[in-house]
């Protein structure tokens, strides 16, 4: 308890907080140089055409990308019709039944499919639909997003339900409630905050895949009338744009990326808005 | 073993007593994977009384409370041998559901568990309105009969819809107590209903347990030595997966015939 020996466990201290401070902010840097750079670049080329209006022909400078905002919601919605039964279902089977070898193997295959480059989703799907069905489709696109859905969804699922206390369960089944109602009524409702946070951040993470869309959804220039026909997406439309050799392009790649960063940012706060209330009412 | 089969050990009636037998254990074992947690247990448990089950920690009380309804079977390795009757129908009988089980042999837990996603009167209603009750006016009279009996509708009765967590942790019990007779079960366990609540709450949930047990037939397993000598009519001494003792509560506690019950409810082990 001598002061020197004091004074450099201080100054340890206070050197470590200092290199575990920096790395804080150094994640936080990225974030600010992206959205600073976007804003910087695409800002001036968002309008309403930009929301509004069709891609122009080749040459022509102004239109806008409409078609691939819908289409991103187009793919999105096709993707949660997917995802989110087989994910949410998923999920409940490996929290609530399931016996704990094969439960094991499902997570071992749900992890192993969350670590899959999403360019060998878009392969996969090319050979079981796009082949098959001799075209590239927007049906195609859907499927590829809401397969990457599913694993996250039905691992974030599995967790949530994990946090319902066995107390609920066993006082619902104790009332001589049915074992699915049990789940349906008492612990999936008890967890729902916590699966619609999973899907939101599933949705937002596949909403801005670029490389699978590739093989499936392949981009259109025009409206999509079928589900069968190619189909824009912004990802694919900033892909596209940032490749081209035209200035008004470029442009508008940057205004799409900053709408797109926009639209996976509003999800996010979205869904720490859910969390909170949740925390708020369990405190 | 001859002249055991009258005595309070082996009998399956409830000791010396007149009234009806609710519950007829016989020869109960219940096995975790290989871990035999209750060993031949019998006895009888009476109607519209209140038997209270005491023992040192992990003497198998819960597991013997739960496998009265069949809630043991949600340990994943669990297993039984033996017989329980409920007013002389086989509750583990192969045609018996054990969710028909629970509807007649209601339970209500050591910590208080009401649906934080439902209010008050959800919570009571919810047993009826998960089995298939819509009829609204059934619904709220069950409402009102049970946090009654529960002894909570005075403090509850102009907040029905206010969320259920929202009760202190006394009343929270109550309304659980609430939910469980909602379903008009004919016996109610109880496993450690007040070891996590203050004396007051405590008395209060004691006091309406000497009130239910004017209609039901009530089990409680029970920390409290002084709670089971308060509030039961009969006691069940349960050490390491036996029964060691069953008789009336007041020789349970003033002479008990076996050295392991004495030491126990004196206080000198456990």
């Amino acid at each position: 308890m001598t002061a020197p020996n004091h004074r450099w466990r201080k100054f340890k201290n206070a050197l470590m907080q200092f290199v575990t401070c920096t790395c804080a902010i150094l994640v936080v840097i990225p974030l600010v140089l992206v959205f600073y750079h976007l804003v910087n670049s695409g800002f001036s080329s968002i309008n309403w055409a930009f929301f509004t209006r069709l891609p122009k022909p080749v040459g022509e400078s102004g239109g806008g990308m409409v078609n691939a905002i819908v289409g991103t919601f187009i793919l999105l919605g096709q993707a949660a019709l997917l995802g989110v039964p087989v994910g949410v279902l998923g999920g409940v089977f490996l929290s609530e039944y399931g016996s704990s070898r094969l439960n094991w193997w499902i997570r071992f295959a749900a992890d192993i499919l969350n670590g899959v480059p999403s360019i060998t989703w878009g392969i996969v799907v090319y050979a079981l639909l796009v082949v098959p069905m001799k075209g590239f489709s927007a049906l195609a696109g859907g499927v590829v997003l809401g397969m990457m859905m599913i694993p996250l969804v039905m691992r974030t699922t599995e967790e949530v339900l994990q946090l319902v206390p066995n107390g609920y369960r066993e006082a619902a089944l104790a009332l001589g409630i049915a074992k699915w109602r049990t789940i349906v009524q008492i612990v999936v409702r008890t967890a729902l905050k916590g699966i619609v946070t999973g899907v939101l951040l599933a949705l937002a993470r596949v909403a801005g895949e670029t490389a699978p869309l590739l093989f499936t959804a392949f981009g259109n220039r025009f409206w999509t009338h079928k589900l069968t026909e190619p189909i824009a997406a912004m990802p694919l439309q900033i892909f596209n744009y940032a490749i081209s050799p035209y200035d008004d392009w470029h442009r508008q790649a940057w205004a799409g990326a900053l709408v797109l960063l926009l639209l996976v940012l509003s999800i996010n706060i979205g869904v720490r808005f859910l969390t909170r209330d949740r925390f708020q009412r369990n405190v | 073993m001859a002249d055991n089969a009258t005595s309070p050990l082996t009998a399956t009636a409830p000791p010396g007593a007149a009234s009806a037998t609710a519950l007829t254990v016989r020869n109960l074992s219940v096995y975790f994977g290989e871990n035999h947690v209750l060993k031949d247990v019998s006895l009888g448990i009476a109607a519209r009384a209140v038997t209270a089950i005491i023992g040192p920690s992990g003497c198998g009380k819960s597991t013997f409370l739960r496998a009265l309804n069949r809630m043991h079977e949600l340990v994943p390795e669990a297993r039984m041998t033996g017989d329980i009757r409920l007013f002389g129908d086989d509750i583990y009988a192969p045609t018996v559901e054990p969710v028909i089980v629970r509807r007649r042999v209601g339970m209500v837990f050591q910590k208080s568990n009401p649906f934080p996603t439902m209010s008050i009167a959800e919570n009571v209603t919810v047993g009826l309105r998960l089995n298939g009750a819509r009829d609204r006016k059934l619904l709220a009279g069950r409402t009102e009969q049970s946090l009654r009996m529960a002894a909570l509708w005075d403090e509850v009765k102009d907040r029905l819809n206010a969320p259920a967590v929202s009760l202190s942790g006394g009343q929270q019990q109550r309304l659980c107590i609430a939910r469980a007779l909602a379903v008009q079960p004919e016996v109610l366990l109880m496993d450690e209903p007040a070891s996590a609540l203050d004396p007051l709450a405590t008395s209060k949930i004691e006091d309406l347990i000497l009130e239910l047990k004017k209609d039901y037939t009530i089990v409680i397993v029970t920390h409290n030595m002084q709670q089971a000598a308060r509030i039961s009519d009969f006691t069940a001494f349960f050490y390491l997966g036996e029964l060691v003792e069953f008789d009336v509560t007041t020789k349970i506690f003033t002479s008990p015939t076996k050295k392991q019950t004495e030491d126990y409810v004196t206080g000198r082990f456990g």
